[in-house]
């Protein structure tokens, strides 16, 4: 939330001294408020007035690094609570449980599973990125610290589920410079788990066994001075762990309660135990609203294709389509023989187009065009999918030197193409393919 | 000082809307909040889940649907075995074998299958259509002829066929008129103001908004949808009020997340639990974002779906 110009004016010290530059503190406080100069350029303003100015113009939502090195990310630092508002800016992190409870074979395959999902979906890496370690106590501390340094190397962020102290600590000698979660603080063992994770350099997980009390946790840790924290959604039912997290985001963006403000974890494989459809579907539910990091019992490509499919589209910025890298895809085990189809760049009709075109079986060559990201008649409209920009891409890239079929289908929105793309590209066949993706299925089989 | 959060309570509330009559009637809307906001105020009406079933029967079927239909013979088998999956709230006989570009069956046979499913079982009905415009405005008339009394949903009217399908679904037969538009706002207040012109109750308005699979450009789904809740709740626009369908199986079964067989795509694993969660995941994004009901394929995800609205409201 901005300051306004009189706000600071009233917190100035009123001396109209001139030192800052400004003719008088009203100029200086009215600069201050457009961002045109830094408050630190008045030797005068008080500790207290800073501090107090801070708090005010401090982000609704604090942005919390965990994770150390290339492991390191981000997450919080939300304004709206509606994607067409403004960009969701930190993406959604999931993890998978295991527990110090489990065998080593339980454990590897487990860890094995969920290393097993890595790929890229239009330039982003997809892959399960946190471990959440859970603490059993009738297998003791020394298990749970062995657990802990077997998973440490596996590339991915631990959080230390535990909120036993002393295995805590033990735990956190081991791994602590990869900067993992502490997530381990309740209303009765907060003081020394705060210091422990302050000491430890590492961002403290706060538990209750209701939002009041997980309130009133997360205020005595601030009040202690530690703000590097995440709080732990209700876990007694599906329904207290959607309010916790609605009602926390809710409270902190529109209400600027700013002990709220803090990421979330939610645990769906606590909340749906055993139950992996339903897991799936909380991994969902959680990812639209509100969830920072998601933790479910397992992850594989079932879990998975859908998940990060979603989690990208909804972080996506409203105002920036998505975009596909331009050039040849080549579809249903095509080669330079097959048909060529063309289209734009906007992620969507990509999507949409190649999987179209793989449900018809047909082996093709699918060339994205550079348009600037933007679906075929916008993209038709601004002149960045057109005969010469089609003709002047097919040249930079060699097409001709790529693919040996001359025949190429241009979409059917487009079909006012057809004329002149044969006049620019002399020798091919152009093809005006129906209006609609869902139609090509059977155009392609037809012309076969 | 304990947790104090403000109401996120609405004045003004979706419209409530009843599908099918009798025991098995189920209402959609009603409520003044967001969607599974409990905290903010009581959710009188859970959102509802139905199944999906094809004119193609059996065989159109997706591989690993068909063992939950073991020993059906025909559609009305079907039917009746798909009433008795958990959590199954109505049913949707999806016409796509009407398609001129497709299949081209004759509408007189596609209503033959509505007319026997309808004696057969007594869940709430939507006719889904064949999605192309003319034919869609005949299947929907003479569905709503065969079906009439039984306030059932017809999905859907388009801006290109709204008056033939509001005239019959709506104000020669009282069903409920299913209005589709594609992830716009403006669009889906447009047809919603039109259909209201020529005449159909506004209550008896059911809009599918825009629908997507996970991953497919689902952001606009979401935004579409938190836009229009906003407006209806927010703004008190009453011409956005109706309550939302949405049919995700048709989305969800066609793309290669869900069709690509494992010897296509070893990496990938078990086809089934990729179907399956493609289709909860997607369907749980439309609860979460503002749907009233979902239309399913496969029954674990209807049980699933079902099981968790039930821990959310
Ligand atoms: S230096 Fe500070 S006290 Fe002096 S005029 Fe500028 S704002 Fe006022």
């Amino acid at each position: 939330m901005a300051l306004k110009g009189l706000d600071i004016f009233k917190l100035s010290p009123k001396k109209n001294c001139k030192e800052c530059g400004s003719p008088t503190c009203m100029a200086f406080s009215m600069k201050v408020a457009q961002g045109a100069v830094s408050i630190d350029a008045c030797p005068y303003f008080s500790e207290d007035a800073k501090a107090a100015m801070s708090e005010a113009t401090a982000p609704p939502m604090k942005t919390i690094k965990v994770g150390a090195g290339e492991n390191e990310m981000v997450l919080g630092g939300e304004t709206v609570l509606f994607r067409h508002e403004k960009t969701f800016v930190n993406k959604t992190r999931y993890a998978v449980d295991i527990c110090s409870c489990m065998d080593d074979a339980t454990i590897e395959a487990k860890v094995a599973e969920l290393k097993h999902v890595d790929y890229e979906r239009i330039g982003e890496r997809m892959y399960v990125e946190m471990i959440d370690v859970e603490y059993d106590p009738a297998s003791g501390a020394d298990r749970y610290v062995e657990v802990v340094k077997k998973v440490a190397g596996e590339g991915r962020v631990l959080i230390l589920d535990c909120q036993d102290v002393e295995v805590a600590k033990a735990a956190l000698d081991v791994c602590k410079d990869a900067k993992p979660v502490l997530n381990g603080a309740n209303a009765q063992n907060y003081e020394a788990m705060s210091k422990l994770a302050t000491e430890a350099g590492v961002v403290l997980g706060v538990y209750g066994a209701d939002e009041n009390e997980l309130f009133d946790t997360l205020a005595a840790l601030e009040k202690l001075g530690n703000k590097n924290l995440v709080f732990n959604a209700c876990t007694s039912s599906v329904k207290a762990a959607f309010a916790t997290a609605v009602q926390f985001r809710k409270a902190a963006i529109k209400d600027s309660n700013r002990t709220c403000g803090y990421p979330s974890i939610v645990n769906v494989s606590k909340l749906a135990k055993g139950d992996s459809h339903l897991q799936a579907a909380l991994l969902s539910l959680f990812t639209v609203k509100y969830g920072s990091i998601v933790i479910a019992e397992k992850i594989s490509y079932a879990e998975a294709l859908p998940l990060y499919g979603l989690r990208q589209n909804v972080f996506t910025d409203p105002q920036k389509p998505m975009k596909v890298e331009p050039g040849i895809y080549r579809i249903n085990g095509a080669d330079e023989n097959s048909i060529c189809l063309t289209t734009v760049d906007f992620a969507l009709t990509y999507f949409v187009v190649s999987g179209e075109l793989e449900r018809s079986g047909v082996p093709c060559n699918l060339i994205i065009n550079d348009a600037g990201g933007l679906s075929v008649l916008t993209s038709w409209a601004a002149g960045k999918f057109s005969s010469s920009s089609i003709a002047k891409f097919f040249q930079e890239q060699d097409i001709e030197g790529k693919i040996k079929c001359r025949k190429l289908c241009i979409p059917g929105k487009v079909a006012v193409l057809k004329g002149e793309l044969e006049a620019k590209m002399p020798g091919w066949e152009i093809i005006v393919a129906p209006r609609e993706a869902v139609q090509l299925v059977k155009f392609l089989k037809d012309m076969q | 000082m304990p947790f104090t959060a403000k109401s996120g309570k609405f004045s003004a509330s979706i419209n409530t809307l009843t599908m099918g009559t009798g025991e098995k009637a189920i209402v959609l809307g009603g409520e003044n909040v967001l969607p599974f906001y409990t905290f903010d105020a009581p959710i009188e009406n859970a959102p509802k889940v139905g199944i999906e079933i094809t004119d193609g029967g059996l065989e159109a079927e997706p591989e690993c649907v068909k063992k939950y239909y073991e020993g059906c013979e025909t559609i009305v088998d079907m039917a009746k075995k798909a009433a008795t999956f958990e959590g199954v709230d109505f049913l949707s006989i999806h016409l796509e074998g009407g398609d001129p570009n497709g299949e081209n069956k004759p509408t007189e046979e596609l209503i033959k299958i509505v007319k026997e499913v309808a004696e057969a079982v007594d869940l709430p009905i939507v006719i889904s259509g064949c999605k192309n415009v003319e034919k869609d405005s005949e299947i929907f008339a003479k569905a709503s002829e065969v079906l009439s009394g039984k306030n059932a949903v017809m999905l859907a009217a388009k801006e290109e066929n709204y008056k033939n399908v509001g005239a019959s679904a709506g104000l020669a037969y009282k069903q409920i008129v299913g209005a589709e538009s594609a992830d716009d706002i403006n669009l889906a207040k447009q047809l919603n103001v039109l259909l209201t012109q020529l005449g159909v109750d506004a209550k008896s308005i059911v809009m599918n908004v825009g629908t997507a699979a996970a991953g497919y450009g689902y952001e606009y789904v979401v935004s579409t949808m938190d836009r229009i809740k906003a407006a209806a709740l927010q703004q008190g626009d009453a011409t956005l009020q109706m309550p939302i369908i949405t049919p995700v199986a048709s989305e969800t079964w066609g793309i290669k997340e869900s069709i690509a067989t494992e010897e296509d795509m070893p990496e990938w694993g078990d086809q089934e639990a990729r179907g399956i969660d493609m289709e909860v995941e997607t369907a749980a994004a439309d609860l979460a974002s503002g749907s009233n009901a979902v239309i399913l394929k496969h029954p674990v995800s209807v049980a699933t779906i079902s099981k968790m609205i039930k821990a959310l409201v």
